[in-house]
């Protein structure tokens, strides 16, 4: 008997326009002390499968057929009450992201214990020292100490920590995991997952394991089910699923993940996507994209940082010796060439993004300055001076679904720009120019009467590329903008800019805490952290030989993507 | 903790500053204070000697001058009407309307919460459709017409309650409250249910959609997961929650709730400051109501330290010793 059987679940989504079901007829089974990992693109499903074992579908979803067993017994359709005392006690769930799931007002205390004594026959002191234990396990240092702590004193990793030591108070037999760690950090995801390994095992629970992340999948998994659109396509020990994959779409997928071993040329493009498809070619020689007014005379670097230091209040106070400040750039200099792509790396709060916005000039530095063929950016005083600078240098942020204005037309948005800057000499090539961006980054013409929400995340970000090559850049600034995108999704706007690049001689710098994404796009790479630039090196060499300890340190904790890959590509 | 202090003063003292200039702007400019000294016979060449000694004749910013060092002081100067000092006058009727203000404040704390969590936790109940539909009537009613309505039935046409007036109070600790006594609790009624009434409907949809907020977060689906009893999850983990942005706007209201005892007092003929206010511009006592409006202005400051005091309190992640801005 197996700990969990899920047998022909069915989950629906009643709506206006009829029914849309998430889950169609998925079936599989996990054993204690194994992880089982559910991996899809947004939209297949996956996290649905989680919710609706444990019945907390948001509305209107209901479990329309099928039943789901936890050792034998049937759990799906029962009442509330009775659904009450299978959570939390028989199992136990840890939600995306740390930062919201744990509730702000109340102590980790109050948060451990209440649910040791919702599921646990105890007395409130056992109760207590039970929750210590816990937080012993999950590694959290002097746990006398933090547990009389609010959430958010707490950092990401340690957060997630806690949430799994509540998961695991009420002694489930199953643990839910959805992305775990996509909220956090390379370093941090690596310490979890290994946790939730040696937990599984040790208290021989069983675990199921959602994410997107094929990495995650192939090191800690024991078997993989992998869903697209509603569907199991394919369910089996993670090895041969990965190794040998028999469906399309798992192929597809499969061959999507940015490698990180070897630099490719291209990603090759997920057949099984519908969204994929190639762009119309353009001739950039003739067309307007192509024709700069910038005259080209200066041949040095196209863009120089030098000794950039900026630092920001944390504890302000009327007497300046007891500020205290977090120094999230510290002396930081490299050169960017015409036309490379330069790759900054390194966890959240290294000061990736503070570089990148003192480039773009939305942050003065404190120290330092920053020259773009060599015209010094700090120096100019007025907006009149820096604007044709700005225009020059466009970003791309990393979250399509807030960087655009909900109320504008796409063809505004990506035409605003052009016409700020007086760019176009009428309207009518404005509305041509807007058209053949649109075209050349795969959307076509006919997306600019729609809005922002009529697209996906992957559209999202070719119309914030469109809206960034609207001003004929010379540089674009790129921070993590793949870093909220499906795999598949991601290897066609890194194609994109890729293309991009050469056709229009774009100079990149590109941001990400992503390594494997980071060696497939860029030339040279500055490895930062704690607002230090630690080491800059050619793509190839920082991964084949680090020479700080940090690098090393960032390289070992790639996800290795075990797949065989070999076979895949000859077959 | 005490540079959050100091700071919250130091805002106060600029507010009050600013309330006090526009306070004796009006002082300085409405009406004639000799007319309201002297009598008819008093010529005007001994109306200018008297204007000379009365320093009405000063340049402004001696007088704005004057006006501070005296107020500051606590001295408001001397209602023309009553002939005592302005703000004797207005705390000896303070204490009246802040008795009115508390009784509406009870009543919308204990009606609005559990009326808006209600509403929350049972979006598609008939009684929630109810409660919103007449809370969009209570809003779109003015104070007046509640107040004239409840005296008409209430009072007049029932002879339950009493329709003007205080009735008894006793003496608590120098405190004349109406709270102690049967006649005294009876004349609050109406006055309270009616002031209540303008807050009330706002309430009710501030804790409504604040609770639905807190029961769409994600901490209250992990807290869901983690198996507590639905009890729990809606009473503790999302009405504290719930009552952090509740506070806020209530410590604002009660300001405005002061205001608004203009209208109650009148129709009530509640013995407070509202309605010695309009008496008072009635009468160009133009001393009262400077010495009303930078009283009012007190409260209002007052009132929104406290909350910020208690909220930071009551939230955590505020740290009002200044760590982590």
């Amino acid at each position: 008997m197996s700990l969990l059987e899920v047998k022909n679940l069915r989950i629906e989504y009643p709506s206006r326009h009829g029914v849309h079901a998430a889950v169609k007829s998925l079936s599989f089974t996990i054993e204690r002390g194994e992880i089982v990992g559910v991996v899809g693109e947004s939209g297949a499903g996956k996290s649905t499968v989680g919710n609706g074992i444990i019945d907390l579908l948001s509305p209107p979803g209901v479990i329309a057929s099928g039943e789901v067993f936890l050792e034998g017994e049937k759990v799906s359709g029962l009442s509330p009450q009775e659904m009450r005392k299978v959570r939390g006690s028989k199992i136990g769930f840890i939600f995306q992201d740390p930062m919201t799931s744990l509730n702000p007002l109340f102590t980790i205390e109050r948060q451990l214990t209440e649910t040791i004594l919702a599921n646990l026959d105890v007395t409130p002191q056992e109760a207590v020292s039970r929750a210590l234990t816990l937080m012993e396990q999950v590694g959290i240092p002097e746990p006398h100490l933090r547990i009389k702590q609010y959430p958010h004193q707490f950092s990401g990793g340690m957060r997630q920590r806690v949430v799994i030591a509540i998961a695991l108070s009420g002694e489930p037999d199953l643990i839910i995991a959805d992305e775990p760690t996509t909220a956090l950090d390379v370093s941090i995801q690596d310490q979890i997952l290994k946790l939730i390994r040696d937990l599984c095992i040790k208290k021989n629970v069983g675990c199921m394991l959602v994410t997107h992340d094929m990495g995650v999948v192939s090191n800690v998994t024991d078997k993989v089910a992998v869903m697209y659109r509603g569907d199991l396509v394919e369910f089996g020990a993670t090895q041969q699923v990965l190794g040998t994959p028999v469906h399309d779409y798992t192929r597809s997928l499969i061959s999507a993940v940015p490698r990180s071993d070897i630099k490719l040329d291209r990603f090759p493009l997920v057949s099984y996507i519908e969204e994929a498809h190639e762009m119309e070619k353009l001739d950039v020689k003739t067309h307007w994209l192509g024709q700069s007014e910038d005259q080209r005379i200066y041949t040095g670097p196209l863009l120089n940082v030098e000794n950039v230091s900026l630092r920001f209040i944390t504890k302000d106070s009327f007497f300046e010796s007891r500020r205290e400040f977090v120094q999230a750039s510290n002396n930081v200099s490299f050169q960017i060439q015409e036309g490379e792509t330069f790759g900054l790396v390194g966890e959240s709060g290294s000061g990736k993004s503070t570089i990148a916005r003192v480039i773009a000039g939305l942050y003065p530095p404190d120290e330092g300055k920053v020259t773009f063929e060599g015209v010094d950016l700090t120096a100019l005083k007025s907006e009149k001076e820096r604007r044709p600078m700005r225009r020059q240098m466009q970003m791309v942020f990393q979250n399509p679904y807030t960087s655009m204005n909900p109320r504008m037309k796409i063809f505004d948005i990506i035409a605003e720009p052009i016409r700020f800057h007086k760019l176009a000499e009428s309207e009518a090539q404005t509305r041509q120019i807007v058209h053949d961006l649109l075209d050349h980054v795969g959307l076509g013409r006919m997306a600019g009467v729609k809005y922002p929400h009529e697209f996906s995340g992957g559209q999202r970000q070719r119309i914030s590329i469109a809206r960034a090559l609207a001003t004929r850049p010379r540089l674009l600034i790129c921070d993590e903008p793949t870093s909220a995108l499906d795999v598949s999704v991601q290897a066609q706007i890194l194609n994109l800019l890729k293309d991009l690049q050469d056709e229009l001689n774009l100079t990149m710098l590109f941001i990400s805490h992503d390594l494997p994404v980071i060696r497939q796009v860029c030339d040279r790479i500055g490895v930062m952290k704690q607002g230090q630039l630690l080491e800059i090196a050619p793509t190839e060499q920082l991964f084949t030989n680090p020479q700080h300890d940090y690098s090393k340190h960032l390289v070992s904790l790639m996800p290795e993507f075990k797949g065989l890959r070999n076979d895949l590509e000859s077959a | 903790m005490f540079t959050f202090l100091v700071k919250r003063l130091f805002q106060a003292l600029i507010v009050m500053f600013v309330i006090s200039l526009v306070a004796f702007a009006i002082q300085d400019n409405l009406g004639d204070p000799l007319r309201e000294l002297v009598g008819q016979s008093v010529s005007e060449e001994e109306r200018q000697v008297l204007r000379d000694e009365l320093g009405l004749n000063d340049p402004y910013m001696t007088k704005y001058t004057r006006f501070i060092s005296n107020a500051v002081q606590g001295d408001l100067g001397t209602s023309y009407f009553f002939k005592k000092p302005a703000a004797e006058v207005i705390l000896n009727k303070l204490q009246a309307t802040l008795e009115l203000v508390f009784g509406a404040a009870l009543i919308i704390v204990f009606v609005s919460i559990p009326l808006g969590v209600f509403s929350a936790i049972h979006p598609k109940s008939a009684w929630t459709k109810l409660i919103m539909a007449l809370s969009s009537f209570g809003i779109s009613i003015p104070v007046f017409l509640t107040a004239i309505m409840l005296m008409y039935v209430f009072a007049i046409e029932l002879n339950w309650l009493p329709s003007y007036g205080r009735g008894d109070t006793v003496n608590v600790l120098g405190w004349e409250t109406g709270f102690l006594t049967k006649d005294g609790l009876l004349h609050l009624i109406l006055p309270c249910i009616s002031l209540a009434s303008i807050m009330l409907p706002l309430f009710i949809r501030l804790v409504r959609s604040e609770m639905l907020e807190a029961l769409s977060s994600e901490y209250v689906k992990f807290a869901t997961a983690k198996g507590l009893a639905m009890n729990k999850i809606y009473y503790q983990h999302a009405l504290k929650n719930t009552m952090l942005p509740v506070l806020t706007v209530g410590g604002v209201q009660i300001g405005t709730m002061v205001a608004y005892t203009i209208l109650t007092e009148t129709v009530f003929q509640w013995p407070g400051t509202g309605f010695l206010f309009l008496e008072a511009i009635n009468r160009v006592d133009t001393p009262l109501i400077t010495a009303y409006v930078i009283f009012v202005g007190l409260i209002f400051v007052v009132t929104n330290t406290i909350v910020d005091l208690l909220y930071g309190v009551v939230n955590p992640t505020v740290n009002i010793t200044g760590k982590g801005a």
